[in-house]
């Protein structure tokens, strides 16, 4: 029981941990408190893009800060040296802001609104803060400077890769002991408790050309779309366009004389003013389905004050259909993976770059960079000029022939080639990074440690392209091995990737290639000349994990920082057998977070590969899927609630049901009226008041949903010949036949009564739930088997209310209502039909029965159903007309054995197995299903058959699904035969009744069987299944 | 989401269209005597082809015509649709 020994270690240490820690935590809710609102110390006195003149306040967590408008709550709180956001997921260690954008794995918020109104695992990086924003931090328990949670950091050694699943193997009793802890520990955030009062949108949407992002190959591809004169749609994530040009150095490239900032203004002003191209800021593309279809959330009010956004649409998601699509989606930048490479104050190079340039936030004031390439040598630049201290370049290269590195060194920035970092220190914020130098294959380190002091780490490992979309859609990869990336390789000829997603780096290169790219795509000639001036790149070296100086199981190398997972997993997993790189995935949950991994999950697949010495190539990526970031439920469901949800169907008469108390019952999406309760009636009480009145004087049902499918054309009878069990052409005109249709395997499908108005004319009614689709099955065969056939079909079920009165005096109530027909049993028998008026309306009245008493079925125009109906009730007056919903008809129905499709049967039935051979007409020379009746398994006689139950004692009423065995065994399982399909308390008989399916059936008629309930057995004995008026007097009365 | 060509009404969304299997199935003639092993092979045998696939569609909440669709199952390239009545 080792690992039951575990169990009580950790009970113990959390008890060890609260006692001890209580007194820290006390201490440092003081430190909280005394801290005053701190100002932008970190914010430079000028610079940047934001409206430095609209000051705005925000809480988080609870404290009060500010910033200014076109801040993100990640540049707000840096600015405020604000670093700490939350609690890793499963080490609970502190984590902080990473990156700048969507890509971010850690700084996840709870942003809080109105009572119960919140929204989880919001990126800091992305959301606008505005007037009144408050969020607080998630995943820590009290508080995230002080986190319980985080003795899962203490015993982090026990809780390796695939944790979960080992947990799940143990004995199901331990794990009860756990489950209290596990929850708690897993998850991200908090859901709303209260409805989502927000309105949402959807809009479909076509275009020529969809441009996906706007940084400088977005742009420049915009630029010569726009030329095709075509419907054109531009979309970025950001709020404002220019991608990662938006913040670069202003000093260290130029496009046609102007800086980046000033090139993307003039650029997006010449777009603007374009009639043919449509922008789209704060829209990220979620999905990209087959054939250029792309879903699309778009941000419309999340960065507004409450007052702003009021009656204002939260989100809209797109559904584009784009001709031609360009995906501009950039690149990410990778981090580098070393021990302890995960404490707050690491961060992304690119993103610090943009904190300083975009932002004019400092990220820190003694920075150390560490960095594979020459592209981190810029942020070192801005921030040097900026006044922030360099405190040294750590570079993995033995050196670099790029024009940065030399213009650092001018600048007296001290760059340590060939060395690496192996730890960190620094429990909420970085103060130190450990350095060594690294020997000539990178394998290992050599030489002496030593530390340099800094708060604020910048990393860059180098960019990997965003292939996101470029996959979802289809397209196949191929792994560049020199630059050490996935890159695309074929896709559809609708669709191209230009810049830095496609592999190709460095401001000239991208945009040079996109317009000419961009203009083979759209056959057009168009090449505006670009005078490009850029700095001069050197070459990138990788090192997916790198060395340390400390054995593998004590460090803490980071590859997936939302899930926790280290490299030591992956080797971990590696070891116990797991080679498929998604089945490594899986079992260490690397790329599974919220992030999908689009920060670590290259080297996820380097560290697989290296192990596993497979060529990266060959390992494959694993799959994106949608949505490339998270995408709200409100987005997903649009204006599609409550009443809107689904389509609802009501009959014309609904309006009388509602007002005269029925409850409704959902049929497909019809309300049909399902009983109508007196006072205090409940609804067994009221369905056998229904039941009865209709058998004994009149009742009245609104049938209305029934399908009716109008049948014309020379061929009609012989179509029908084809698709009911039984014979047509000899109905004559005036009268009307119960069919049954099969499957072409012999299985009942539908059922119902059609009437032959014609020579040529038939009406068919269907089930209610079976209408559509037996249109479409009529449709089939029409149009691919039996073309020749001259048929035509137009479903009419909305065209026609039906109005059903049963009883012995529904003759009387139709002779009132009904003036010009003659109700004689000799003019008019049971199963005909006869055209009337009541009053001017015209009606059709067919005497048909489902209830087995006699029984009249008017049909009328739609609009005169609820008049129709109300003459019925008024008519019927003196006979106490009863209404009785669709419980009772199911009653009366079963009383007289009467199937309904869909409930005596389930797709395995045939008509013989309901007893029903007399519908299978021996004469036709085919039927749809017939040659199915005579395969070996449809003539077995041991089949589930239908027959009658009846209770030995007759108050008991059996549940419908329950199981019948014929030999009970004190515990299950027994050998079940069958199963009751429908079920009641016939008050017309005054016993219980039921039906049911059961193996050989048919010959048990009279045998003892019973039906196991959780708390008892119920004895039964096999019946007939007609159990009121076999002879049917009742119809013919 | 497919885009599908309508041989009547022109390029849809899959959202507007049923799909009706294999187009190449032959139901046996009416009336004819054959065999078990026929017979279940028209009812319940399919292929399940990795490439192209002739298949039936269904314009269900359209023109409500059935069509022929030459599809890759992997891919979902489609290269042609067709009437009925016409060659795929
Ligand atoms: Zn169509």
């Amino acid at each position: 029981m080792k690992d039951g020994t575990m169990s009580m270690d950790v009970d113990v240490g959390l008890i060890w941990l609260e006692t001890h820690q209580m007194i820290k935590f006390t201490s440092s809710i003081k430190w909280e408190k005394s801290q005053k609102i701190m100002s932008n110390k970190f914010r430079l006195s000028s610079g940047g893009q934001i409206n430095r003149t609209e000051r705005i306040s925000f809480k988080f967590n609870g404290k009060t800060f500010y910033g200014f408008k076109g801040d993100t709550l990640a540049s707000a709180l840096l600015a405020n040296g604000v670093h700490l956001i939350g609690r890793s997921f499963k080490y609970h260690r502190p984590r902080g802001i990473f990156s700048s954008g969507a890509e971010e794995t850690n700084a996840l918020v709870q942003v809080i609104k109105d009572k119960g109104k919140t929204d989880p695992n919001i990126r800091a990086t992305q959301i606008e803060i505005f007037e009144g924003f408050n969020a607080e931090s998630q995943n820590c328990w009290p508080t995230v400077n002080f986190d319980l949670g985080a003795i899962n950091n203490l015993f982090s050694p026990i809780i390796p890769a695939g944790f979960y699943y080992k947990t799940f193997m143990w004995p199901a009793n331990l794990w009860g002991g756990y489950e209290h802890f596990i929850r708690k520990a897993a998850g991200l955030g908090k859901s709303p408790t209260e409805n989502d009062p927000d309105i949402y949108d959807h809009k479909y949407y076509h275009c020529d050309v969809l441009i996906v992002g706007s940084g400088p190959a977005g742009l420049s591809a915009a630029k010569v779309a726009v030329k095709t004169g075509k419907k054109i749609l531009l979309v970025d994530e950001r709020p404002s366009f220019g991608g990662n040009l938006a913040f670069a150095d202003e000093e260290l490239s130029k496009i046609n004389d102007l800086k980046p900032s000033e090139w993307i203004e003039e650029t997006c002003t010449e777009l603007q003013n374009n009639k043919n191209i449509k922008i789209l800021n704060r829209t990220s593309v979620a999905a990209y389905h087959n054939y250029n279809y792309l879903i699309m959330m778009q941000n419309l009010s999340d960065h507004l004050s409450e007052k702003e956004k009021k009656g204002k649409i939260r989100q809209r998601l797109w559904k584009v259909r784009a001709k031609k699509v360009i995906l501009a989606t950039g690149s990410i930048e990778r981090p580098m993976v070393f021990d302890c490479n995960d404490r707050p104050g690491i961060m992304l190079s690119s993103a610090v770059r943009k904190y300083i340039n975009y932002y004019g936030v400092k990220c820190g004031n003694n920075v150390v960079i560490f960095t594979s390439n020459d592209d981190a040598y810029e942020t070192a630049i801005s921030l040097h000029n900026k006044g922030v201290k360099i405190e040294a370049i750590v570079d993995i290269r033995e050196q670099s022939s790029g024009d940065l590195p030399k213009k650092c060194n001018e600048l007296g920035i001290k760059i340590l080639w060939k060395n690496t970092i192996i730890y960190t220190e620094g429990y909420k914020k970085i103060n130190n990074v450990h350095v060594m130098k690294l020997s000539n294959n990178n394998s290992c380190i050599i030489g002496n440690k030593f530390k340099i002091n800094c708060d604020l780490l910048c990393v860059s490992g180098g960019y990997t392209p965003a292939v996101h979309l470029f996959t979802q859609s289809g397209g196949k990869l191929t792994f560049n091995e020199g630059k050490y990336y996935f890159q695309p390789k074929t896709t559809s000829p609708n669709q191209i990737s230009v810049g830095s997603c496609n592999g190709t780096f460095g401001l000239k290169k991208i945009i040079e290639e996109t317009q000419t790219k961009t203009n083979e795509f759209l056959n057009l000639n168009h090449n505006d000349q670009s005078n490009i001036t850029e700095s001069k790149s050197g070459n990138f070296e990788n090192i997916w994990l790198l060395p340390s100086d400390k054995v593998s199981g004590k460090t803490k190398p980071f590859v997936d920082y939302q899930n926790d997972t280290t490299a030591n997993d992956i080797k971990l997993a590696l070891r116990e057998g797991y080679k498929s790189i998604e089945h490594v995935k899986r079992y260490t949950t690397t790329g599974m977070a919220t992030d999908q991994g689009k920060i670590g999950n290259m080297h996820a697949l380097g560290i697989v590969s290296e192990i596993t010495n497979t060529k990266m190539g060959e390992l494959g990526t694993t799959t994106f899927r949608p949505p490339y970031t998270p995408l709200t439920f409100g987005a997903v469901v649009g204006r599609n609630v409550k009443q809107f949800f689904d389509i609802v169907r009501k009959t014309p008469i609904h309006e009388w049901h509602e007002k005269n108390g029925a409850k409704f019952e959902d049929v497909g999406q019809w309300k049909r009226a399902w009983y109508y309760p007196n006072k205090n009636e409940t609804m067994y009480e009221a369905v056998q008041r229904e039941s009865k009145a209709a058998r004994n004087g009149a009742g009245i049902l609104d049938a209305s949903t029934l399908g009716k499918i109008d049948i014309q054309g020379s061929d009609a009878s012989e179509f029908l010949n084809r698709v009911y069990t039984n014979a047509w052409s000899k109905l004559a005109i005036g009268k009307c036949r119960y069919g049954l249709m099969l499957n072409d395997d012999g299985m009942v499908y539908d059922d119902g009564v059609t009437t032959r108005l014609g020579d040529n004319h038939y009406i068919m009614t269907t089930t209610t739930g079976g209408a559509a689709s037996v249109m479409s099955k009529l449709e089939d065969f029409l149009q691919t088997e039996w073309p020749e056939l001259n048929v035509y079909l137009t479903s009419v079920t909305d065209h026609f209310a039906t109005v059903s009165v049963c009883g012995s005096h529904s003759k009387k109530i139709l002779e009132k209502v009904v003036k010009n027909i003659n109700f004689s049993n000799q003019n008019f028998p049971h199963m005909s039909f006869k055209e009337g008026l009541v009053d001017k309306i015209k009606c059709r009245v067919m005497r048909i029965s489902f209830t087995g008493e006699l029984s009249y079925e008017i049909n009328v125009q739609s609009n005169y159903g609820q008049v129709v109906w109300e003459k019925c009730m008024e008519a019927g007056k003196e006979f106490k007309i009863t209404p009785y919903g669709t419980e009772a008809m199911h009653l009366l129905r079963a009383e007289k054995g009467f199937i309904i499709a869909g409930q005596e049967t389930d797709g395995t039935i045939t008509p013989v197995d309901l007893q029903m051979d007399w519908i299978i007409s021996k004469k036709k020379y085919d039927f749809i299903g017939k040659r199915s009746l005579y395969r070996s398994d449809t003539m077995r006689e041991n089949r589930k058959q239908l027959v009658g139950l009846l209770t030995n004692d007759p108050k008991e009423i059996l549940e419908e699904g329950a199981q019948i065995v014929e030999e009970v065994k004190s515990k299950p399982p027994m050998d079940m035969i069958g199963h009751v399909t429908s079920s009641y308390y016939s008050p017309n008989l005054n016993k219980s009744i039921a039906l049911a399916v059961v193996k050989n059936g048919k010959k048990l008629k009279g045998k003892k069987l019973f039906v196991p309930m959780s708390d008892k057995t119920i004895e039964v004995t096999v019946s007939d299944t007609v159990f009121l008026d076999k002879e049917g007097d009742r119809l013919n009365a | 989401m497919l885009e599908i060509k309508c041989p009547y009404c022109g390029k849809r969304s899959q959202n507007e269209f049923s799909y009706g299997g294999d187009a190449k199935i032959k139901r046996p003639e009416l009336g004819k005597e054959i065999s078990d092993k026929e017979w279940d092979n028209f009812v319940y045998y399919r292929d399940n082809p990795k490439g192209k696939h002739s298949e039936l569609w269904h314009h269900i909440s359209g023109c409500r015509q059935w069509f022929k669709v030459s599809r890759d199952t992997a891919s979902h390239e489609i290269f042609k649709t067709a009437k009925l009545d016409e060659d795929l």
